[in-house]
């Protein structure tokens, strides 16, 4: 077994195997951070919008307005709401945090998808000013420790003329803060929020944004166990002429301001600039090159757009026909957007080992990469079909992200390497099966993660027969098997082909009498 | 790997469980204690303009006469502003001293000062005085104040030129 030389990936690895042993893949809070972060963010709304109604927003009244929502509710809803919108706006901290951390220890921040990593972290900050704005609007005791932190921190910078955090002192509190800061957390910022979060996926296709009824389920049971366990609480109300002394900090949205006991606003500033400076440089450190585009073929391309709806970078599109052919329209590549995957070319109905062959002897199709051609892979194939000896001949295509497939290898074990597994024609099954093997593995990263977003969640449904361009259904199934794993799953993906090798000397034994059953995937 | 439904729904609760409890750990906690015990704190903040760094001069006839017409103004006054220096003593000591140049590029923008001191709690005279004019010696602006302060209060001292220099709040 071939273990990743970088430990953070490993210990990362370990952790989504953990949660796919406890949730199952389907429910597997790693492959739903994204749409789980929007769902602790509906729940934050929809109890927002249930204080907002009974809160006042006034210096003078917004502790008290909220006291009387948390004990005065009946059946102690206002104290739920209170604790589901603080307690969700925490979760969203961790569930993003896990995302950063995922992206980055799986190497998926770099090349084609800087946009959504460089465009993610000031979404971020802005997630962190829009909970310090709601922590201020309570006037309690933190919401003054926070006001007074982030009037120092902004009086450190060459924007207001006077002090700000003069505000904040004896006399010269006033409503119009409150007015503008209720303007903000409940209107300005969840609106600019929304319009960031617009940007971040722009460059992604099919973007999940509903997490998993299971999961979102269990995370609200436990969120509103929590908030029963433990209510929410404020501090007492704001005292100007008293210094608060004790701060029950929320270290999620909060975790700046006790630096201000150590450092200078100044020191703090250049802390986090430096930060957010060097997380938003991170992709191209070190430059990752993606290899070289896609490049279409309009001689074998009829603009049936099945790789503009499959590719996961929004990097095709359609335009008019340029050629003069019958068809309407053509596609085209944008280099920039293109993480030269090949999911394009698995899903052109073009690409066909069975498809005659041009003029100058090569196989072609619509839409195809420069470094690894169809006609290439499918000439790789035909010579690790030629390398296969003995019984039981299996045949294991596998990508580039996943477990190394040369581990499988034996006489009667062949492989091709792929860029994705998603770049396969599904009819590369049926054509190897056909040539020599008994046999054939796909072997892609772990099942609902594949490196590429989609290219092996593609090729299991063309084999199922559920997607376009879709396996011939006279294919025995069930000589195909899909495993899915990661460098570290070695251990269970030999087990999986052993058990398949095993099925394999059955139907020889005893031939099957169907032709079209389940397919066989893990 | 799969396992049973039963253990599956363990393992989740276990998980969400432990969800929450780094939720209920850091979401009102660890506590940050921002004073100490048996100390006060004494807030001197304010925003102010020091006076032009020398006298206004009349312009003679001949002066006058050499500007162009529209800046023919009989008053020439320097924009650079004088710094202001500031001192604060408790029971006689001095507890803060501050020299503060005017900011802009020409000198002639106002002030801001904000500091905090945390002193002991107990009845003490704090005195604070200040210059703001380059061609005064001494100082333009002083008041005292005996103030018996508990334990976390804030003694916020504020300067308004209009009612007449310091005050304490």
């Amino acid at each position: 077994m071939k273990l990743s030389a970088n430990p953070i990936k490993r210990g990362y690895l370990y952790l989504e195997e953990w949660f796919n042993l406890s949730f199952g893949k389907e429910w597997n809070p790693l492959y739903h951070l994204g749409p789980l972060t929007f769902f602790f963010f509906w729940i934050a709304l929809i109890s927002g919008l249930y204080l907002y109604i009974f809160f006042n927003t006034t210096v003078d009244q917004a502790h008290a307005s909220l006291e009387a929502i948390v004990h005065g509710h009946v059946l102690g809803i206002g104290s739920l709401m209170r604790s589901l919108h603080r307690y969700a706006s925490d979760a969203a901290i961790i569930t993003i945090m896990l995302h950063v951390f995922r992206e980055f220890s799986l190497d998926r921040y770099r090349g084609t998808r800087w946009y959504s990593w460089f465009t993610g972290i000031p979404t971020l900050w802005m997630v962190v000013l829009l909970g310090i704005t709601g922590y201020w609007m309570v006037w309690d005791e933190l919401a003054l420790y926070v006001s007074m932190g982030a009037s120092h921190l902004l009086d450190a910078l060459p924007i207001f003329s006077d002090s700000m955090a003069r505000n904040f002192l004896p006399g010269n509190l006033s409503d119009r803060f409150s007015t503008l800061l209720a303007f903000l957390h409940l209107l300005g910022q969840p609106m600019f929020l929304i319009f960031m979060l617009w940007f971040h996926v722009r460059r992604l296709t099919h973007v999940e944004v509903t997490a998993p009824k299971g999961l979102a389920i269990g995370c609200l049971i436990a969120l509103t166990a929590l908030s029963i366990y433990m209510p929410a609480l404020s501090h007492p109300p704001v005292n100007l002429s008293k210094v608060p002394t004790e701060i029950h900090l929320d270290w999620f949205y909060l975790n700046i301001f006790p630096l201000l006991q150590y450092w200078s606003p100044g020191e703090i500033w250049l802390l986090v600039a430096g930060v957010t400076t060097f997380m938003l440089f991170m992709p191209w450190l070190p430059k990752k090159n993606e290899g070289i585009p896609a490049i279409v073929d309009l001689e074998h391309c009829n603009g049936c757009a099945q790789c503009v709806v499959d590719c996961p970078f929004d990097a095709i599109s359609l335009q008019a026909r340029t050629d003069g052919a019958k068809w309407e329209n053509e596609v085209i590549v944008q280099p920039e957007l293109c993480a030269a995957c090949g999911i394009c070319t698995g899903s052109c109905p073009s690409s066909s080992p069975f498809r005659k062959m041009t003029e100058d002897g090569s196989l072609k199709t619509g839409i195809d990469m420069p470094e690894l051609p169809l006609d290439k892979f499918k000439q790789q194939t035909d010579d690790a079909l030629a390398k296969l000896a003995g019984d039981n001949r299996i045949i294991v295509f596998g990508c580039g992200h996943g477990y190394d497939i040369d581990a499988f290898s034996a006489p009667n074990v062949a492989t091709v390497h792929l860029f994705c597994t998603g770049m396969m024609p599904a009819s590369l099954a049926e054509y190897a099966l056909k040539n020599g093997a008994d046999g054939v593995v796909v072997s892609g990263c772990r099942s609902g993660d594949c490196y590429y977003r989609f290219g092996n969640h593609w090729l299991d449904l063309r084999i199922q027969g559920k997607r376009m361009p879709a396996i011939r259904s006279r294919v025995d199934k069930e000589r195909i098997k899909i495993l899915g794993g990661a460098e570290i799953d070695g251990k269970k993906l030999h087990k999986q082909l052993d058990l398949f090798r095993q099925s394999l000397v059955q139907k020889t034994a005893t031939p099957s009498v169907t032709t079209a059953k389940e397919v066989n995937h893990d | 790997m799969t396992s049973r439904p039963a253990v599956r729904y363990l393992l989740q609760a276990f998980n969400l469980t432990i969800f929450m409890a780094l939720i209920a750990a850091f979401s009102a906690g660890p506590t940050v204690k921002q004073l100490e015990d048996g100390l006060a704190v004494v807030t001197l903040a304010f925003g102010h303009a020091g006076e032009p760094v020398r006298a206004c001069h009349v312009r003679t006839a001949e002066e006058l006469a050499a500007l162009a017409p529209n800046m023919r103004a009989p008053l020439d006054c320097p924009r650079e502003r004088s710094v202001i220096k500031v001192e604060l003593l408790m029971d006689g000591k001095t507890i803060l001293d501050l020299t503060i140049p005017p900011p802009g590029t020409f000198k002639d923008q106002g002030v801001d000062v904000y500091q905090n001191v945390e002193v002991p709690v107990g009845r003490h005279e704090f005195t604070v005085r200040m210059n703001d004019n380059a061609l005064v010696d001494g100082y333009t602006y002083t008041n005292s104040y005996t103030a018996d302060l508990a334990p976390a209060q804030l003694l916020f001292i504020d300067f308004n030129q209009r009612i007449g220099g310091f005050t304490f709040n």
